[in-house]
């Protein structure tokens, strides 16, 4: 049972609203899960469940192999969570947040929390209310940081967060993930998935629609070719596959599913190449490709 | 409209929407606290005899004169209205414009809501004298209320309108001071804290005033509002001063409110400790931290109106001797009337004692719905450990007041008599009632598991008891009405022996009605 995570045919109703509609997900042990989707599309609703706050209404959901509803205590003892709107009690500094849910949680790291306080250069002496959204953000990062547990949720954990702590939490995900520790990290943010993460789950109106590892993702995507060449290139325009071409006097420039890659490069050198640029694909693409036809589903109707 | 109160339209327009339920709530019930003493007076006296004698006996009774004010005309019943709703109706409009003025201003600079208005096109003054202006059309609503109601019944109007405007002229003159207590600090707790600390200090001035030679009145809001003099030879001028507070108040909130930054408070915030102290180890010791100050306020109230109505001493006998309101109200049918009279004394503590008990019972769903139960729930603490420590300081809580008040009772009346052998028979008169009190927090807890939306509905079990307590004998309710409330099942102790049957009953039903909420809340969805 190597799976952390692993829930099937997920399904949570709010009302009339289906938040979740038949998710499926697995995180396996030792990997970062990014846990990707726009707003509304289901992420936090469904690390809810996991933490076993809300009750399933459908399907199978297995965290460390248990059920997080029944054995919500047992099992949190074992992982740690960061919410991506971090409320404090205003009357409490975020030194004693820090603590409090350390001790909850069966104790936390002493060096270990002395060095993130360091690191994400946090007051730990400001009451709850004077914070920032940021630093109410690194109080909760801190507290999950220093105690000692197998299984990280993030939920949108750098909202608020300026470049340099963001570059602060990368490297601290890194180090968890070289001591074993799992990831699922919800993000709305492709540039910091695609860093950390092995696997990506993307969902959409409460549904799975894409899983996989990163390579196996980009095949679904587009690679972007900008060039300079000596004479017109020929021929790609007859490739079905090559997209948004545009060839003005020496510059030529297009994308192309990346399976025929290698059929657009021929054309293009066949031409005489000066300069070439390729664009690996990015899950912004393969984000636009998966929300983008929902756009012009909506404006079909 | 100056460039600094640009926008203040549209703010009055979205805070009347926001406030509307609350001001119609206030003004039901403000306007029925006049109205229900003129109808429950005319009631009780059939005979103008009756009605002297009774007034004669309350004419120089201290205590009631430090509870209610200075007694003037007490034989009419414009008189009585007055005396007795005059300083608890101006309590409930303080109460109001300092809610209502707490959560337009301070409250929104401290959830961040008020820079989203600002901005936006809105002058720098606008977001608080747009409060300040709801607060008052609020205040003005109540006292229109009250005179309309007075007048209608058939009371004179020069004293309706003498109460209605003094009551619109507390609610200006206490919305100017919550006005100037949200510059101050910047949490909103602290400021509801100052402005009912100010409330409750003009009450205590007005109190010793009204009993000593008047001069402390003078010095109190309230007070100028009872020197008004409704229905004894209407005087206006006291009214001005309520409206030089009022606008020396904003004047001074506007002063501070330019001193200091958006957001900000005129103190400025301490650091606090970096780790947490032992008491913070725990579930229960954060429940503790949150409500202590809570429950301490609580229970130095109760024990300071416990050694009030104590001191009434047994100066109870000339008074209940032949006057049947304070029969109908106090006695409870015992032999002994000092300990009928303390019986009841015991009941009304304890249900002001409610008000601790539900309000602790539903601090669980403030933090739920601020978002605090999250992240708590996340780590290895369980659901049942984190709201047991809740109830623990709910159940203790109540236990702990009603004992101090009790406590309060038999050590004002050992000042006042000498005879401290009462002490223990009036704690324990109101520690007998413990099991209806938490049985209304139980009902909260229930709600709170079961319905959570609907979880404030939890305060109207204690309206209904306090209805059925303060006016069912006068009103002549049918006695299976009477009898919904659990504080009729609890005897009048120490005027009647205690009856464990019924003690234990009740007791058994406030555990299994408390353990059906913590049962439901196990199976619901936290959010």
């Amino acid at each position: 049972m190597d799976d952390v995570v692993a829930i099937s045919g997920l399904v949570k109703t709010f009302g009339r609203t289906r938040a979740l509609d038949g998710l499926d997900l697995s995180v396996r042990r030792g990997e970062v899960h990014g846990f990707l989707g726009p707003n509304g599309a289901g992420k936090s609703t469904t690390i809810r469940v996991l933490l076993g706050l809300l009750r399933a209404d459908a399907g199978q959901v297995r965290l460390f192999g248990a059920d997080p509803w029944r054995d919500a205590a047992a099992l949190h003892r074992r992982l740690a969570y960061v919410p991506g709107d971090v409320n404090l009690w205003p009357n409490l500094t975020g030194g004693e947040v820090i603590d409090l849910l350390g001790k909850l949680r069966g104790g936390l790291d002493e060096t270990r929390r002395a060095a993130l306080m360091e690191r994400f250069e946090l007051d730990p002496t400001k009451k709850g209310r004077a914070y920032s959204k940021g630093n109410r953000q690194k109080v909760a990062l801190v507290a999950a940081l220093s105690s000692d547990v197998e299984f990280l949720m993030l939920d949108e954990p750098t909202s608020g967060l300026d470049p340099l702590m963001e570059a602060v939490f990368t490297e601290c995900v890194d180090e968890f993930k070289q001591g074993g520790g799992t990831v699922l990290l919800s993000s709305h943010i492709l540039a910091e998935v695609e860093r950390l993460c092995d696997r990506v789950s993307i969902v959409r109106n409460g549904a799975t629609v894409e899983t996989g590892t990163m390579a196996q993702l980009r095949h679904l995507t587009r690679t972007s070719v900008r060039a300079e060449v000596d004479r017109r290139p020929q021929g790609l325009e007859q490739i079905a596959e090559v997209h948004n071409l545009v060839v003005e006097d020496h510059r030529v420039e297009f994308e192309v599913d990346s399976d025929r890659l290698g059929a657009a490069l021929e054309a293009v050198t066949a031409a005489g190449v000066r300069t070439l640029t390729s664009q690996p694909p990015t899950l912004e693409e393969l984000f636009l490709r998966h929300y983008g036809d929902r756009v012009e589903q909506h404006e079909a109707e | 409209m100056p460039a600094s109160t640009v926008g203040g339209r549209v703010l009055i327009a979205a805070f009347v929407r926001r406030d509307r339920w609350m001001v119609v709530w206030f003004t039901i019930g403000v306007t029925i606290l006049f109205w229900a003493q003129a109808y429950s007076v005319d009631g009780l006296y059939r005979t103008r005899a009756e009605f002297d004698r009774a007034a004669a006996s309350m004419d120089h009774n201290t205590a009631f004169i430090a509870m209610a004010g200075p007694a003037r005309a007490l034989n009419t019943t414009g008189g009585q209205v007055t005396w007795q709703a005059s300083a608890f109706g101006a309590i409930a409009v303080a109460l109001m414009v300092m809610f209502m003025i707490g959560r337009h201003t301070r409250a929104e600079e401290e959830s961040g809501r008020d820079e989203l208005v600002r901005s936006g096109v809105v002058g720098r003054l606008a977001p608080m004298v747009a409060a300040y202006v709801v607060a008052c059309g609020a205040s003005l609503v109540v006292g229109l209320g009250v005179t309309i109601s007075l007048v209608a019944y058939g009371l004179g109007a020069a004293g309706a309108i003498a109460l209605g405007l003094g009551l619109f002229l507390c609610g200006t003159a206490f919305g100017a001071i919550a006005l100037v207590a949200a510059q101050l600090t910047s949490s909103t707790r602290a400021a509801y804290g100052i402005t009912g600390a100010v409330i409750g200090a003009t009450y205590a001035l007005r109190a010793i005033g009204d009993v000593g030679n008047g001069a402390l009145s003078w010095l109190s809001p309230i007070g100028w509002y009872q020197a008004m003099h409704a229905y004894s030879g209407e005087r206006w001028w006291p009214a001005a001063l309520l409206a030089v507070l009022s606008i020396v108040g904003v004047v001074l909130a506007v002063a501070l409110f330019r001193h200091r930054d958006v957001g900000a408070g005129l103190w400025p915030d301490r650091p606090g400790p970096s780790r947490a102290g032992a008491g913070l180890a725990s579930s229960f010791g954060l429940a503790w931290q949150l409500q202590r100050g809570s429950l301490f306020g609580w229970a130095a109230g109760l024990f300071l109106g416990g050694v009030a109505y104590g001191t009434i001493g047994d100066d109870v006998k000339s008074l209940i001797g032949d006057s049947s309101f304070a029969k109908d109200v106090f006695s409870t049918g015992g032999p002994d009337i000092v300990d009928s009279f303390y019986a009841a004394s015991a009941l009304m503590l304890a249900l002001v004692a409610c008000g601790f008990a539900i309000a602790s019972a539903l601090r669980p769903r403030a933090e739920e719905s601020a978002g605090h139960v999250e992240p708590l729930l996340s780590t290895g603490l369980g659901r049942g450990r984190w709201l047991g420590g809740h109830l623990l300081i709910a159940g203790a809580g109540t236990v702990l007041a009603l004992t101090l008040s009790g406590l309060g009772l038999g050590v004002g009346f050992a000042l006042v008599t000498g005879d401290s052998g009462r002490v223990g028979p009036f704690t324990w008169a109101a520690l007998s009632l413990a099991p209806a009190v938490l049985l209304l927090a139980a009902i909260a807890v229930l709600l709170y598991g079961a319905l959570p939306q609907w979880a404030s509905l939890a305060w109207l079990p204690l309206v209904f008891c306090v209805v059925v307590m303060m006016f069912g004998a006068a009103l002549r309710f049918p006695s299976w009405i009477m009898g919904v409330s659990p504080f009729r099942h609890l005897s009048s102790v120490p005027a009647d022996p205690e009856n464990w049957a019924h003690f234990a009953t009740v007791l058994a039903l406030a555990v299994v009605v408390g353990v059906a909420g913590v049962f439901t809340f196990d199976r619901r969805d936290v959010h």
